[in-house]
């Protein structure tokens, strides 16, 4: 098939591995195969592989390199922090919304259910906001040890946290704050300093790294033992063989997202805006979600078209005219029941919902042809 | 550009001989993974574009590859992040499913760590364990086995083959007595898949773990087997979120990764019976060679042994320093590489009944598909001489030749 002529647009599911990561991996794909346990050349140069990519990934994101922990990615990662919150750091109450990632949705609604832990999901506005004073009354909550559960940027609607803002109401309460931030390391330069969160995420396939690896970031305060046992792998908090060359790729694409920031990030909004303005001009009956551009992610736009105006059919007309967007997140993956997002904030809503997501690799001639695509069926 | 070339692995040194720790990429495996990586990129589970599709046609071409390999259907094959989450899913995920019917675990004490890890929390879960010794040959005891089943048992987790010695357990029997008995019976098939002719159903397998970087695939991929009729098994799953691979196993799916796998188990299936029959000619001159030296002992059964695999004790040879006679010209391990940068001498070793002195001088030789028959020779020659001039200036061997019986003497402790 060929794939030159499409236009990817679905950049918050994934996106394509940079040819340059793909060069730094290819020597532990190939002559550096070894595994990292083992004591002789091959295994030194594959441990090396890992912890010089851990230490640049620790600079890169302001923390120590005892701080990340390599995993199989996202989910993983996110799944790990709640089992160690709720069984090793004696939480007993979670704090978060009904629009964070299935990841955690899901998770937490298990230790709702098995390990009876009480759950608050904070009240959303009609743009997904939480409320900070509610967030606040929540944290002081008599007899409970508090896991605070929220997404820095969410994927789907693209709103940003303000992440210090909760990680002082955390310390203040003295809870423990995981902050699921696929969707901003690697599109902004976090720093996690002065104990900006207790656990971080990292899924490097977001920001044109490899797929199969990602990190959690585990603040020094937080000892935990390994959620998969077996093998003093990550300093037995994680067992398993690395995957050398997935680790090696996070670094090299982590690296060269951040030293590229600026002009990615220029780049990217530039589109955004660029998109928004050309939908709002010609498709005056869309209705956009989320806080759009203010304190919301550069790379996306998500927005309804209602039902009178035949969108059912939109992501499949674009699809035969090359171009790919998404009708929620990857992640839901087989379900029809569309976006849980929307949903939660807009419920008696009766339309269908967009979401548009770019890369630097993105041109504003992409996003002429999608409007023009998108003038022939809407 | 990508093209990896064979001879790579030919003389050049180190020479590899330990392919149970992890096996070089097949490089048919890494020239169909990488246009996975920059071009046919997509998320498997984007239902809205053909990057999506692609990436899940993919992946469904990938399972059903693997399920070939090991006789099983592709709805069977969840893919994980390798084999010590697969371990860790099917112990924890039956513990958790089948908690109504029981808490009962048996397994052996020669087990991966990965294993005998998870068992030990079980234990602090409020599981119960039963560890299974083994004989002098690395086996269970089918009688013990069928002893320590309870009505609260719901699985026996006994591995295929020992990544250490390489010895075969009784699975068939072990699946027979688990059905008679109706319990779950799981196997740790790391070391064995893709070498030899594993079969889910003749072997009579309800769950099993292995993983892609043993058999000239990828790392940070790997896959269970979960039976779906008679019976149909169920786990509980580990890691929840977008309830990818049949709400078992949730998170993006490696494509890459997968496609690898996928690649490197046709490769095996394909290939296994010339590799095998090529490799373990090569093991057995090895073995033969280096059994000339006196006082050299074979660990575990060789009848029931993979065949790439031999274990091997130098007596009055101390195990680090032997490898440190040749760790510059020859990759090999004194254990598994999960623990091997301990000095502990192996726990698989000690439980075989050897005594420290032989489990500190053994080493473990694993061949492989590119292993050669000029590495073999180079590595009888260098092992005979290191082995022959350390026992030179060892006092013991010394005392050994002059009849003294070492075992015998009382040493007095500092």
């Amino acid at each position: 098939m060929n794939t030159t002529s499409r236009i990817y647009l679905d950049n918050a599911a994934t996106t394509p591995l940079d040819p340059e990561v793909l060069d730094a991996m290819l020597p532990y794909l190939k002559d550096h195969f070894g595994n990292p346990s083992s004591i002789y050349s091959y295994g030194r140069e594959a441990k090396m592989g890992i912890e010089k990519a851990r230490k640049q990934v620790a600079q890169l994101v302001g923390c120590t390199p005892n701080e990340i922990v390599f995993t199989s990615g996202g989910t993983e990662s996110i799944n790990t922090a709640i089992y160690t919150s709720v069984n090793y750091l004696n939480c007993n109450h979670i704090i978060t919304t009904k629009i964070e990632h299935h990841a955690t949705l899901h998770s937490v609604q298990y230790c709702e259910q098995k390990e009876h832990i009480k759950v608050s999901y904070l009240h959303l506005n009609e743009l997904g906001q939480i409320n900070y004073d509610e967030l606040e009354t929540l944290l002081k909550l008599p007899n409970t040890k508090t896991l605070v559960c929220l997404m820095h940027a969410n994927n789907e609607i693209g709103n940003l946290l303000k992440i210090k803002k909760v990680s002082e109401l955390v310390q203040a309460y003295n809870a423990y704050f995981l902050c699921d931030t696929v969707q901003t390391i690697g599109h902004y330069p976090i720093q996690f300093t002065d104990h900006l969160v207790d656990f971080a995420i990292c899924a490097p396939h977001k920001f044109h790294g490899p797929k199969g690896v990602g990190f959690l970031l585990v603040n020094n305060r937080v000892n935990f033992p390994a959620f998969i046992q077996g093998g003093a792998q990550e300093r037995n908090h994680r067992g398993g063989t690395e995957n050398v060359y997935g680790i090696v790729g996070l670094a090299k694409a982590l690296e060269k997202a951040l030293n590229n920031y600026e002009s990615y990030s220029a780049h990217v909004l530039e589109l955004k805006t660029y998109c928004y303005q050309e939908l709002k001009q010609n498709f005056e009956f869309l209705h956009f979600n989320g806080t759009l551009f203010e304190n919301n992610l550069y790379t996306l736009l998500n927005f309804s078209v209602p039902d009178e105006h035949k969108a059912e059919l939109l992501i499949y007309n674009l699809d035969m005219n090359q171009i790919c967007i998404s009708s929620g997140s990857a992640c839901s993956s087989g379900s029809s029941i569309g976006s849980h997002v929307i949903a939660e904030i807009k419920p008696s809503y009766k339309g269908h919902h967009f979401r548009i997501s770019f890369s630097h690799l993105n041109t504003k001639s992409e996003i002429d042809s999608l409007i023009t695509t998108l003038k022939k069926f809407i | 550009m990508y093209l990896c070339e064979i001879n790579l692995y030919m003389l050049q040194k180190p020479i590899y001989l330990d392919n149970n720790a992890t096996t070089p990429m097949d490089p048919r495996v890494l020239e169909t993974i990488i246009p996975y990586f920059t071009q046919q990129f997509g998320n498997a589970a984007s239902r809205n574009h053909p990057f999506g599709w692609e990436a899940e046609k993919a992946v469904e071409n990938a399972r059903e590859q693997v399920a070939n390999l090991i006789g099983a259907d592709p709805k069977e094959i969840i893919f994980t992040s390798g084999a010590t989450e697969g371990d860790n899913l099917c112990i924890k995920g039956v513990f958790e499913m089948y908690a109504q019917k029981g808490n009962h675990i048996i397994t052996c004490t020669t087990e991966h760590k990965a294993v005998l890890d998870t068992c030990r929390h079980i234990e602090k879960i409020g599981g119960a364990v039963t560890y299974l010794e083994v004989n002098k040959e690395g086996l269970i005891n089918l009688e013990e086995l069928k002893a320590a089943i309870t009505p609260k048992t719901i699985l026996i987790a006994i591995m295929y083959a020992n990544n250490e010695i390489g010895v075969i357990q009784p699975i068939k029997e072990i699946s027979t007595l688990a059905k008679e008995r109706g319990v779950l019976f799981f196997t740790d098939g790391t070391q064995a898949v893709g070498k030899v002719p594993v079969n889910v159903i003749n072997d009579g397998i309800d769950l099993m773990a292995f993983t892609a970087h043993k058999m000239y695939g990828p790392k940070g991929i790997g896959a269970i087997y979960v039976r779906r009729k008679n019976p149909r098994v169920k786990v509980t799953a580990q890691i929840d979120g977008g309830g990818h691979e049949r709400g078992m196993r949730s998170g993006t799916l490696n494509v890459p990764g997968i496609v690898g796998f996928g690649k490197a188990c046709e490769l095996c299936q394909q290939d296994m019976q010339a590799d095998t029959i090529r490799i373990s000619a090569m093991r057995d001159t090895l073995e033969k060679g280096l059994l000339k030296l006196e006082e050299s002992y074979v660990n575990g059964s060789t009848q029931h042994r993979l065949p790439h695999v031999c274990n091997i004790s130098f007596k009055y040879v101390e195990g680090e320093g032997l490898m440190m006679g040749f760790n510059k010209d020859i990759a090999l391990s004194s254990g598994s590489a999960c623990t091997s940068a301990s000095l502990e001498p192996s726990y698989v070793l000690k439980a075989l009944g050897l005594g420290d002195d032989l489990a500190h001088s053994s080493l473990r030789f694993g061949l492989g598909r590119f292993t050669t028959n000029e590495q073999i020779e180079f590595t009888i020659n260098a092992i005979t001489e290191t082995v022959t001039k350390l026992r030179e200036m060892s006092p013991l061997w010394e005392m050994f030749k002059e009849g003294i019986n070492i075992d015998d003497i009382e040493w007095a402790h500092h």
